[in-house]
């Protein structure tokens, strides 16, 4: 059973650290536009286009 | 490439106003450390496109230095230096399709986006905690009889101690809405949720430490969690309604120019109108504020009093807000500021119409009412049943714990707003800008629909009547008329079609057009000025040379998808009339081509919401659809309210959603808002099909935390899945 003293720690670290990126996310603004994020990448921004080698 | 090309066609015609272009942002432009910056709000766009165009276009503005567009809710943030006006920036936008009007900052977006970022971390923490604690109390229910106690209640502590201070965090919303309800002697929802959180959490803490089996650490995390979804939807929605509207005020053109004693012009924001200022009210611009012309001019107050025809103000009369100008450009003296500019009598009217719809009980409130005392005696007589048969008291406790737990409002307190939150989103998608959650709700039980007529079923903007003009008369007429940005002169190009423009047209405001057309004088306007008898029957002449004056006849033209739109609502059992405050033959006319509605006509306002009134004394459950100033005591008055895009921003303040693109979303919203109280109703049988099961197990003290932590996700889960569930009609 002693390996649970060192199981526990280690599922709970992984957990807080899920919690610190969630926070932070929620901090920094990464929700306020979830529509705009998933069409940005759909925007061609190649210009002038890069010459073909 | 292609991506970006495929998704043209998406900017629509503008829905606003006719005749007011892009309204001048420069009274919002703020200075921040040698920069200027401007939040527009942008309506129209919506897919990878038009982010392309739009940022590349203003970017492509000498100066600019960022233009960000955030695509979920239509604002461009843009900062720039240099001289670069804001009215080319909203110009840029106007001229590729889209609406634009500045957004003002301090309207409150900011208190609430913090609120909501609040209950988001909330939801974050009760979510880490949840999971953690289910791990730990997974192994105990895995390995009972295996386990030993010290192992047990090692992991009781541990799970205690990620619970207690996540209760403590993300249990503060319920906490402080519950104390709140109980100070002031009422209960809401919030009270039974903060009981079994809290009893739980302390029955486990003494469990624990007196090393017993079961600690419900999990069961008190677990539904923090669930609510703080359904409270986080809740606030979601409701900031997005509260965002829509807003949006909707600002593409009003809330701005006005002042002209100071020396003769100086200066935009303002309409809500620094003081009165007593002299203001200049450019040809086409809405009036933001009461006042006394100074000038003769022409005034369209079809969305103050519902008459379409314009009307010739002289100088000394008094202009209401929300009227357009015609004419040419005169100046007025402000009466009142902008806020003030009501009329008394419609104002007291929203006031009495508030209140009346404040008085409206939601469904998930009367559930609540009966829910409450219902729940927290079972839970007092199992504890009472249970100590009088004898058992001790820890046992009575804990059984009398387990049943607040597991009737917790999981699934009443989800319910409501999944079901809200999905309708509003579907909704959004068609155009249609819901206000509150509890608007759905009386739109799904209206019964009776009362049309105004100017603006909402007809198009609110001139038609020539083409039968009674030869078409080279129209043709010289045209020439003339594709010159001015006048609506009869647009409506006059618009029959005519594409074509030639005479050669040096002269306008003058308030009287007409005069050019050379082969050789002779052509004139094209009033009757004064083609020199026509005075008669009022005709908006506009035109004169070729010395021949006869012609009349040119206008009509506010039905909209094209009205008559279908209003079989639409036939065939869902609503009865409809029309009440205008337009003249008799105008209103019959309309009610004719409606296929024989019924029609009141010549309404005032205070006709208007009497009609309501006696509609409501019949036991009828009334939707009014206006966009009128004339409509906005109607509006407020009625059950449930729909207003049109186009219409006054106090209309749109007064109704309980705004559409756009058209009646057939009338019926559309309608559609919505019965499917989602049909879910509504579902989710709500259910809930209290699983209480009427779940209570005598829990009483009889068969639950065990492994039962309660089961039953509880699987009731939230059902009520969510069924609250997604597409509804039949939907689109796609």
């Amino acid at each position: 059973m002693s390996v649970l003293l060192f199981l526990i720690p280690v599922a709970l670290g992984l957990g807080l650290a899920g919690l610190f990126a969630f926070t932070w996310a929620v901090r920094t603004g990464q929700f306020d536009d979830p529509e705009g994020a998933a069409n940005r990448i759909l925007v061609d921004e190649d210009e002038p286009l890069p010459p073909k080698s | 490439m292609s991506v970006v090309e495929a998704a043209t066609g998406c900017p629509e015609q503008p829905s606003g106003p006719v005749g007011v272009g892009a309204a001048d942002p420069a009274p919002f432009v703020r200075q921040r450390g040698g920069h200027n910056e401007l939040i527009l709000t942008v309506r129209g766009a919506r897919c990878a496109g038009c982010l392309a165009k739009i940022e590349g276009g203003v970017r492509a503005l000498p100066g600019v230095e960022e233009a960000r567009l955030n695509l979920s809710n239509g604002r461009l943030r843009i900062a720039w230096s240099g001289p670069l006006p804001a009215q080319r920036i909203a110009q840029t936008l106007e001229d590729l399709g889209y609406d634009a009007a500045a957004f003002d900052p301090s309207s409150g977006d900011e208190a609430t986006a913090r609120e909501e970022r609040r209950l988001l971390t909330a939801m974050g923490v009760a979510g880490f905690a949840a999971a953690n604690v289910m791990l730990l109390s997974i192994s105990v229910w895995a390995g009972a009889g295996e386990m030993g106690a010290q192992t047990r209640t090692l992991l009781h502590w541990i799970s205690g101690a990620i619970a207690i201070p996540a209760v403590a965090f993300a249990g503060r919303v319920f906490f402080q809405s519950a104390w709140g309800a109980l100070r002031k002697g009422r209960a809401n929802m919030d009270v039974p949720i903060s009981l079994a959180v809290s009893l739980a959490t302390g029955f486990s803490v003494y469990e624990t430490a007196m090393g017993g089996e079961h600690a419900y650490f999990d069961a008190s995390v677990t539904l923090l969690f669930f609510l703080l979804i359904g409270r986080y939807l809740d606030a979601r929605l409701r900031r997005r309604a509260h965002a829509a509207a807003n949006d909707l005020a600002a593409l009003q053109g809330r701005t006005a120019t002042r002209l100071s004693e020396s003769g100086q012009t200066k935009t303002i924001a309409a809500g620094e109108i003081e009165p007593d200022d002299l203001l200049l009210i450019a040809a086409g611009e809405r009036v933001a504020a009461d006042l006394v012309a100074l000038d003769d001019g022409l005034v369209d107050e079809s969305l103050v009093s519902g008459e379409s025809a314009p009307r010739r103000v002289a100088a000394g009369e008094t202009i209401y807000a929300g009227s357009v100008n015609l004419g040419g450009p005169f100046k007025g003296r402000a009466l009142a500021s902008a806020d003030d500019s009501l009329v008394a009598d419609i104002a007291r009217m929203l006031e009495a119409g508030e209140q009346r719809r404040s008085a409206y009980r939601r469904i998930a409130d009367k559930a609540v009412s009966i829910y409450v005392p219902t729940v927290h005696s079972v839970a007092a007589l199992a504890f009472i049943g249970w100590l009088a048969s004898g058992a001790p008291l820890h046992q009575a406790v804990f059984i009398a714990v387990s049943t607040l737990i597991i009737t917790c409002p999981c699934a009443l307190a989800l319910a409501a707003p999944v079901v809200q939150i999905v309708a509003a989103g579907r909704l959004f998608q068609r155009g249609i800008y819901l206000k509150s959650g509890d608007a759905l709700e009386r739109l799904a039980t209206a019964d009776h629909v009362v049309f105004d007529k100017t603006g909402t079923l007809t198009l609110g903007a001139p038609r020539l009547i083409v039968d009674d003009v030869s078409q080279d008369t129209l043709a010289q007429a045209a020439k003339l008329a594709r010159a001015s940005r006048h609506p009869l002169s647009r409506a006059i190009a618009f029959a005519a079609g594409d074509g030639p423009v005479a050669a040096s047209v002269k306008e003058t405001p308030g009287l007409g057009l005069e050019a050379e057309l082969d050789g002779a004088t052509a004139r094209l306007g009033s009757a004064a000025w083609v020199g026509a008898p005075s008669q009022a029957d005709a908006s506009l002449w035109f004169r070729l040379a010395e021949a006869a004056p012609v009349p040119l006849r206008f009509e506010d033209h039905l909209r094209g998808e009205a008559v279908a739109a209003l079989e639409r609502l036939s065939r869902l059992g609503m009865h409809f009339e029309i009440v205008s405050g337009d003249r008799r033959n105008r209103v019959a006319e309309i009610a004719a081509a409606l296929g024989g509605a019924d029609w009141t006509a010549e309404a005032s306002p205070t006709d208007k919401t009497a009609r309501l009134e006696a509609l409501r004394a019949e036991g009828k459950r009334t939707l009014m659809v206006g966009d009128g100033l004339n409509d906005a005591g109607a509006l407020s008055l009625a059950h449930a309210s729909l207003a049109p895009g186009g219409a006054m921003d106090v209309s749109q303040s007064a109704s309980d959603a705004v559409y756009s693109k058209g009646l057939e979303n009338v019926a559309a919203t309608i559609e919505a808002a019965r499917c989602a109280r049909r879910r509504m109703l579902e989710n709500f049988g259910f809930a209290a099909l699983y209480n009427m099961i779940a209570v005598p197990i829990a009483v009889a003290g068969f639950v065990t935390p492994l039962v309660a932590a089961i039953a509880m996700s699987g009731s939230s889960i059902l009520v969510t899945l069924n609250a997604l569930r597409p509804s039949a009609g939907s689109p796609k």
